[in-house]
């Protein structure tokens, strides 16, 4: 038997707000091995039944090295031992880490949270009015409010902030080195150990470090790799989800229409967009390794063998009619925005929460707010490992 | 009776029961963990349910028909 060519895994796109270039036609039809910039080979899957089997069985496993990368660099810039990093482990111990942070992202939490979320996001919106049109809507609204209520969840001062996202943008670039990584990572850790032995101290849990420092057996090293996790997972993530969210209703403006009809309705059009903007950015996913010989979509992936998950699967049929389409008026599905399995999105719950108060408000407060310039037209950020619009020129 | 259980060791408190149904679901203040509240939840409660199976990503809610 002949073994089919191995494609690459490709970021370039046509259109911003588009999967890859090639990609869509190449998983068509069921998982394909693909090969990563690290030269590493993977099948990827992108069906919605493939992903949701990969991503909760737990056959296929998180614990990394020698994984696919879009780093050139072969190994990964986190070592496969270090302690805290609970996306790269499994089973009982990924849960010893996972539910004490589950706790302090409980649902009723994040519903305490919202006043102060509002408050964050009316601040930042008042200030964009009064300079008047036109603003960046990335450097208005959508950078600062996570890392604020991220840094507020936690319990560290703001004027941390910028060490944070200068150490995030060195650890999470796409050309970051093993040493680059881990130099930033001791400078946080220099910030955070005095942080973290002051709310030892004190005996609070109150906010997350205090959660974390005084109701768990986790160790200063697990506390300093956590915090650094959280840190920089919560605020790129969801800044660029706010970006992608405004500029998929300027590009589909009958969809517009209808968040302005009714923009009390934004917790479940959130939902939506989610599954569209996921689904659209295609492409990378996220990798697990098989520990037995497994089906799935129909061909065996053999133990040791790597599989990415794309979540590109949020525009499969099987999970609702017309998946390609965005549709505001479509009732809540289970897609897989935040991911599935134990491994799913920690912040989902605070996601949501910013992202529903942030989109209703702004379109609240600039019911005409288009962009400055063609979506096609603005500059995106590539060299990070998230991507997301780098400004977003808006009117009103 | 339909009976909904919620299966203690596969539990993540990921919190997504009780968005899906928030009359039947809640979370534990100790663990941040899921809890029933209604354990045999009347039929109208039922479509709330099943989307909370379908939506646990630890696959950790159990409805049993």
């Amino acid at each position: 038997m002949t073994e089919a060519a191995v494609c690459p895994v490709l970021h370039e796109r046509d259109h911003p707000l588009q999967p890859p270039v090639g990609f869509a036609e190449a998983v068509t039809g069921g998982p394909i091995k693909m090969r990563w910039p690290n030269g590493v080979e993977a099948w990827m899957v992108s069906s919605y039944a493939g992903a949701r089997q990969v991503l909760s069985d737990p056959r296929f496993v998180s614990r990394k090295g020698g994984h696919p990368e879009v780093r050139d660099e072969g190994e990964g810039v986190v070592d496969p031992d270090q302690p805290g990093n609970i996306n790269g482990i499994d089973g009982e111990a990924h849960l010893r880490l996972r539910r004490p942070l589950s706790r302090g992202f409980m649902v009723r939490r994040m519903n305490e949270l919202r006043p102060r979320i509002q408050q964050i996001v009316d601040e930042h919106l008042d200030v964009m009015e009064a300079k008047g049109a036109p603003a960046d809507l990335v450097s208005s609204l959508c950078l600062p409010l996570p890392s604020l209520v991220i840094a507020e969840l936690l319990g560290v001062a703001p004027e941390h902030q910028e060490l944070f996202q200068a150490a995030a943008r060195g650890m999470f670039g796409k050309n970051s080195s093993k040493d680059e990584f881990a130099a930033q990572a001791a400078k946080l850790g220099e910030v955070l150990v005095p942080i973290i032995e002051q709310k030892r101290a004190a005996g609070t849990n109150d906010d997350l470090i205090g959660l974390m420092a005084n109701d768990t057996d986790f160790a200063m090293d697990e506390l300093i790799f956590l915090c650094i996790g959280l840190l920089v997972a919560g605020h790129e993530t969801t800044s660029n989800f706010l970006g992608f969210f405004a500029l998929h209703l300027f590009e589909q403006p009958d969809q517009l229409a209808i968040l302005q009809r009714d923009p009390s309705r934004a917790d479940v059009m959130v939902e939506e967009l989610l599954r569209y903007t996921v689904g659209q950015l295609g492409g990378a996913g996220l990798t697990r390794r098989a520990t037995e010989d497994v089906e799935v979509d129909g061909v065996l992936v053999r133990a040791g063998e790597w599989v990415s998950v794309s979540l590109y699967a949020n525009l499969d049929e099987a999970l609702c009619p017309r998946a390609g389409e965005l549709d505001l008026e479509r009732d809540v599905v289970s897609h897989l925005g935040f991911g599935f399995g134990p491994h799913q999105c920690l912040g989902a719950n605070l996601a949501r929460a910013e992202l529903q108060i942030a989109l209703r408000s702004l379109f609240e407060r600039f019911p005409n707010l288009r962009p400055a310039v063609p979506v096609r037209e603005m500059s995106y950020r590539t060299d990070m490992i998230t991507y997301g619009a780098a400004e977003i020129p808006v009117v009103w | 009776m339909p009976t909904v259980r919620i299966d203690q060791t596969k539990c993540i408190g990921s919190g997504q029961c009780v968005l899906a149904a928030p009359e039947v679901f809640d979370q534990s203040d100790d663990d941040g963990l899921g809890l029933v509240v209604i354990t045999e939840p009347p039929a109208g409660l039922l479509p709330g349910v099943r989307d909370a199976v379908d939506r646990c990503p630890a696959q950790a809610v159990n409805l049993e028909e």
